[in-house]
């Protein structure tokens, strides 16, 4: 018997105990109807070959192991950086079960959004009653200051009008008149979650700033995009231009939302960009991204007040940071103080100080548009080759930039973006032309496990490793965790490749 | 086998009354009916071993607006009932997101080699964009069944997972399904599982057996698989961390021959193998009683439930079980309990003394609300309130059979209420889901997530009885929650003891 009271054995060494390897052992061999064993690891060799891999590229339909989720989640994700902001998907109930458990599992930490729960009927007549009755409940029950509607693609697919839906509610007074109900259609089947994101910070921004004539002052606007490191991330943003002395509004901030302390009370909403400031956001004098593919629409819409825009990629690195800062040096007429320029040095330093165990190392990179680029840009800076980038909802235009990021360096003469690909794409890049590490999130170790590629997670959604967002790898400061968390993945694995006892030749105290 | 212990019916409706205030009248009315203190048991009723009465409304509709922690049809039929069966590919069939937010998630453990010859830790979308939804997707579909038998050979068949908008735009999954299963002469089963479809998960399960019934035995030219008169099926347990093993491995070591494992590390072959056992053993009676009943009305297979939570639940099931069989199966039953209780009272004795008196509210799915009842009272433990996402009538009646008198009794919990609720009773344990488990535990309250294990597992049998009584003690006894006050706060109502 394996198991005793004393060294309790759960399931990562339970079943690799002989009684139960015999029994599922026999249960394949009696019962399963599985494979010869031959026939699996000829299959799985197969599928590792150029020829699967030019079948898995022909592929024109399937997609399997996708690198993105559907608009809503960035809705739900947008509206929560709003002060005591609760989303309201209309839709079917199940996809806010989803979102929530997604971003919980992330962020270990509660994720607060409703449903106006339609069932079949709703599909028959059109929602409205439920978003009558839904807003009347959450505001009674959840004490919002605001309330953020999205859908899911049922409502859109029956083309419920939320517009119109939402006026029909405040009629039958289901919340005030004049309470805030923001809304954005957020079809899944069109785009992924930035574009998700993109439409609930531009409806936010529609509710507060319609009709209004900008009076300009010197604030600027910085939205963030959707960023599983926004805890860690908005905080140095927020350090940096506090640095810079810039008036600045941050247009959804979940830094404290996705962050709240154990002190025994369960914060609902915390933090989060207050609404006053979000309306006085229309009189800025600028609007930037810090991900241009998150904010295609927004930044249209403040633009049509006037506001100057501008759009980063992700900035993390160093150039990645430098441009972050002199764009919002540019924007505001603030100086770069000397504070920071040392901090630059000081990740320079860092790169110089490890720069012959980066050059040279190649790497998969895979994530959100933005994600990939800066990534990528980063890598570059380390001497290292960025050899398959990969972004499921990437576009062409992502693919370009891409391209033209790769041929700004001679680290980047190999490499190649991949636009709409999925990780099973990917598995079949790695499985051909091997590279030294991957680059993505917990979805990664599956091609980790099946490639021997030692994967660093550095982008949403981490499920398996805690607490990583809570570090921004923004910023000159976030670059030297990002360098650190590269440095360690490849000293372990050269520890591990030559520290075997008897077998240690290179198995040097210092690197 | 139960403990001693008294639940207060007065605290607890007076505290239904307190939390419903906040409603709209509307909405507390609906609600009213789903919440309840068990009553006592009717006199027939205990004659059939009920300690108390959980009346409660089930099954309809969640209210808009109110947080339900509840999922989706789709969620109950690709995530609970098919996502397990490893040797076929499940689409999930329309936009990118249901099958994004559910992959992965359900720890379904199973062996093979993913990608090749398994493929339940995988994401199959047919990813629709507007297009498919104007066009239609039955021509992707078709595609997508071709390119998966082109790059997955050893997969031994395919399901379609609807997703909300497959019913809505009019596509004709069926017809595709059986067009393709005629020209590749592999199982294509088509699914309705829409997530608008019923009220929750339930209606996915029920779907789900359905389609089993339809696509697959009915289908079944299923080859002679070995069956003999030990031959039985273990139902409705989906191996989250290994339970379905920790299981099979007492089943088998009294005499029985598992011939299939629903839908638990199951291939293709065990579904259709099932009608040859001799009873079918349930364990999710809520997800898959359905297929059950058919099993036996079509083929003549008597089934009957179990509960593998706890030692003493364990005991009385093994018995059961062995009732259905001869003296060899019995006296073998007999030994499987008297060679596992030397571990059963090694786990007491270690944990017991640290777990005595805790009280525990529970809400889960269908079954687990009362199912680890008595797994908690073989520790000294105390459930003081317990309730379902999913339920039917006939769980609440079966709970009555658990919980004692006056237990707090709640239907489709809503955060509120479950918020209201944990502060009111302020018990010393909460077992519950993800979306539960952070705000509890802000509160100073210890938490275990009820449907993952919380990341551990197994909890089924006397080798998960262990993970069990472990996991509940470090959840409870880790000293985090006495760190919740600073030391210059001003001294309020120290938190973690305040429960006791």
């Amino acid at each position: 018997m394996p198991q005793s009271a004393e060294k309790v054995l759960d399931h990562s060494s339970l079943f690799r105990q002989p009684e139960y390897q015999e029994m599922l052992a026999k249960k394949r061999e009696s019962v399963e109807g599985a494979p010869p064993s031959e026939k699996v690891a000829e299959v799985a060799d197969w599928t590792k070959s150029w020829e699967y891999r030019e079948k898995n590229f022909a592929r024109e339909s399937l997609c399997v192991n996708p690198a993105k989720a559907c608009q809503p989640l960035g809705a739900v994700f947008a509206a929560a950086g709003f002060e005591k902001t609760m989303s309201f998907v209309h839709g079917s109930q199940g996809c806010v079960a989803y979102y929530r458990s997604h971003l919980s599992r992330h962020f270990k930490e509660p994720c607060s959004a409703v449903s106006s729960s339609m069932t079949e009927d709703a599909a028959v007549f059109g929602g409205l009653a439920n978003m009558v009755e839904g807003l009347k409940n959450t505001y009674a029950l959840y004490d919002p200051k605001m309330i953020a509607v999205s859908t899911t693609c049922m409502a859109e697919v029956i083309g419920d009008d939320l517009q119109s839906f939402i006026l029909g509610a405040k009629e039958k007074e289901s919340v005030p008149q004049d309470f805030h109900v923001p809304f954005a259609h957020t079809p899944a089947f069109v785009g992924s979650h930035v574009t998700g994101y993109d439409n609930m910070v531009k409806g936010i921004l529609e509710h507060f700033w319609k009709g209004k004539t900008a009076e300009k002052n010197e604030t600027i606007n910085i939205i963030p995009g959707f960023d599983g490191f926004a805890v860690g991330n908005n905080r140095e943003l927020k350090r940096i231009l506090d640095m810079m002395e810039v008036k600045y509004t941050i247009l959804s901030d979940v830094s404290d939302q996705f962050d709240t302390p154990s002190d025994g009370e369960f914060r609902m909403y915390d933090g989060g960009t207050s609404l006053e400031a979000t309306e006085a956001a229309v009189n800025a004098k600028a609007t930037l991204s810090l991900q241009e593919y998150c904010t295609p629409k927004t930044l249209e819409y403040a633009g049509s007040f006037g506001q100057e825009t501008a759009a980063l990629h992700y900035p993390l690195g160093v150039a990645g940071t430098d441009e972050l800062l002199m764009t919002i040096s540019r924007l505001t007429g603030k100086e770069i103080p000397a504070e920071l320029t040392k901090e630059r040095g000081r990740l320079v330093d860092a790169l110089a100080d490890s720069q012959s165990w980066l050059h040279g190392k190649s790497y998969a990179i895979y994530g959100d548009p933005d994600f990939v680029y800066a990534m990528a840009r980063f890598i570059l800076e380390t001497g290292g080759e960025p050899k398959h980038c990969l972004a499921t909802n990437g576009s062409k235009a992502w693919a370009e930039k891409m391209d033209a990021l790769f041929a700004s360096s001679p680290f980047g003469r190999d490499c190649k973006a991949w636009a709409g690909k999925d990780l099973w794409h990917m598995r079949s890049l790695l499985a051909t032309e091997p590279v030294d590490l991957l680059i993505g999130n917990s979805y990664g170790k599956y091609l980790e496990r099946d490639t021997g590629t030692p994967l660093i997670r550095l982008t949403f959604p981490i499920f398996d490793r805690h607490h990583h967002h809570r570090f921004p790898v923004w910023g000159y400061q976030g670059g030297l965790r990002v360098l650190v968390t590269l440095l360690d993945t490849i000293f372990d694995k050269l520890d591990d490749a030559t520290g075997e006892a008897g077998a240690d030749i290179s198995f040097d105290l210092t690197r | 086998m139960s403990l001693d212990y008294e639940n207060t019916g007065e605290f607890n409706a007076n505290l239904i009354e307190e939390v419903l205030k906040a409603y709209p009248d509307k909405a507390a009315k609906k609600r009213r009916r789903h919440l309840s203190a068990a009553g006592g048991a009717s006199e027939e009723d205990k004659g059939e071993g009920a300690l108390s009465e959980c009346g409660v409304k089930s099954n309809i509709k969640s209210i808009p607006g109110v947080m339900t922690i509840r999922g989706c049809a789709y969620a109950g039929s690709k995530g609970v009932v098919w996502g397990p069966v490893k040797d076929m590919v499940h689409i999930s069939h329309g936009p990118v997101g249901c099958g994004q937010y559910s992959w992965s998630q359900r720890r379904n453990y199973y062996t093979g080699t993913t990608g090749v010859d398994s493929f339940v830790t995988m994401q199959f979308t047919s990813d629709f964009q507007e297009k498919d939804i104007v066009f239609g997707g039955d021509k992707k579909l078709e595609k997508i069944i071709d390119e998966i038998n082109d790059l997955f050979p050893l997969a031994k068949g395919i399901s379609i997972q609807s997703e909300c908008p497959i019913g809505l735009i009019g596509d004709d999954i069926e017809a595709v399904a059986r067009k393709k299963k005629n020209e590749s002469g592999k199982t294509i089963v088509p699914v309705r599982c829409e997530g608008f479809r019923g009220v929750s998960q339930s209606l996915g399960h029920h779907i789900a057996n359905d389609t089993i019934r339809d696509w697959v035995l009915d289908k079944g030219e299923a080859e002679a698989v070995e069956s003999d008169p030990y031959s039985v099926n273990i139902i409705g347990d989906y191996n989250i961390g290994g339970d379905a093993w920790a299981s099979r491995i007492l089943l088998e070591e009294m005499g029985l021959n598992v011939i299939a494992s629903w839908s638990g590390d199951a291939t293709l072959k065990e579904l259709e193998s099932a009608p040859k056992a001799k009873l079918n053993l349930i364990h999710c009676y809520r997800s898959m009683n359905y297929i059950c009943r058919h099993m036996e009305e079509k083929h003549g297979i008597p089934w009957t439930e179990y509960n593998f939570f706890g030692p003493s639940q364990i005991a009385a099931s093994l018995r059961h079980i062995a009732s259905y069989f001869d003296e060899t199966i019995k006296e073998k039953a007999e030994a499987v309990i008297a060679k596992y209780q030397p571990l059963v009272d090694a786990v007491i004795a270690r944990y017991k003394p640290r777990l005595e008196g805790k009280t525990v509210m529970l809400y889960v799915g269908g079954l687990r609300p009362r199912h680890v009842v008595n797994a908690y009272e073989d520790l000294g433990m105390e459930i003081v309130g317990t309730g379902y996402e999913f339920a039917h009538n006939d769980d609440y009646q079966r709970t009555g059979h658990y919980v004692k008198e006056g237990t707090l009794i709640y239907d489709d919990v809503t955060s509120y209420e479950l918020e209201k609720f944990i502060e009111g009773v302020r018990p010393d344990l909460v077992g519950s889901g993800i979306k539960e488990k952070y705000p509890v535990q802000k509160m100073g309250i210890p938490f275990r997530q009820m449907h993952s294990w919380d990341y551990s597992g197994p909890y089924h049998g006397y080798d998960g009885f262990a993970i069990f009584a472990r996991d509940m003690d470090l959840a409870i006894n880790n000293p985090v929650w006495n760190l919740f006050d600073a030391p210059w706060a001003p001294k309020e109502q120290p938190l973690a003891e305040a429960a006791e």
